[in-house]
């Protein structure tokens, strides 16, 4: 399997990410835990975490404008529109199970997850559809 | 869209590989484009028929007149 360089610089960007997500969540919680974080510094800690997920948005969007194989390009923009259908989909019907008061509520920053999972839901119904999924060489 | 590509390549010797790397794009491009199940560019339509030394319609059949194969 060969990786176009934009891919690599994805896989780059998302590790580096990740790593740095690992570090925020562990001073927020850690900061939380020890009762250290008040007021503005406190509301700062809490999006810490959120800003490295962010990023793994934007690492997407960079990829898709980095990306010279149209192909492959055309393959992502699909699996990402399938990621937002998915986690919407799921977050909606879940909103209305909750105001009903008939599931439990869930934080809303697993509507991100969702959609991380939606990236290989995506890539699923690449391989079935066409053929192939982006990152295939 | 159907095209001669598998045939243009096969009258070469190039596997999707060597296509791939002369058109500089993915071995998974080339045999989208091949299987027709993707239909490239303009530009990379006009970079696959410089490649091979003929026109556009030369190597893709209109899809408005599907009658009238690639020569």
């Amino acid at each position: 399997m060969t990786r176009s360089p934009a891919a690599k610089r994805y896989n780059r960007r998302v590790i580096r990410l990740s790593l740095l997500y690992a570090l925020f969540l562990v001073i927020a919680v850690s900061g939380f835990n020890r009762g250290l974080l008040h007021g503005l510094v406190a509301y700062f800690a809490a999006v810490l975490p959120a800003l490295p997920i962010i990023g793994v948005f934007g690492a997407i969007g960079l990829y898709l404008v980095e990306e010279q194989d149209e192909y492959v390009r055309m393959l992502m923009v699909r699996q990402s529109l399938w990621a937002s259908g998915f986690a919407l989909s799921i977050a909606t019907v879940w909103g209305f199970l909750e105001s009903f008061d008939l599931v439990n509520h869930v934080d809303a920053y697993y509507i991100a997850v969702l959609w991380f999972g939606g990236l290989g839901f995506g890539a699923c119904v690449n391989k079935l559809t066409i053929g192939s999924a982006a990152g295939q060489g | 869209m159907d095209n001669r590509l598998r045939i243009l390549r096969a009258e070469r010797s190039w596997s999707q590989q060597d296509l791939a790397e002369r058109l500089e794009v993915s071995r998974q491009s080339v045999n989208a484009i091949e299987t027709g199940k993707y239909d490239p560019s303009l530009p990379l339509a006009f970079r696959i028929a410089e490649l091979f030394g003929l026109a556009i319609e030369e190597i893709f059949v209109s899809p408005s007149r599907p009658t009238s194969r690639a020569v």
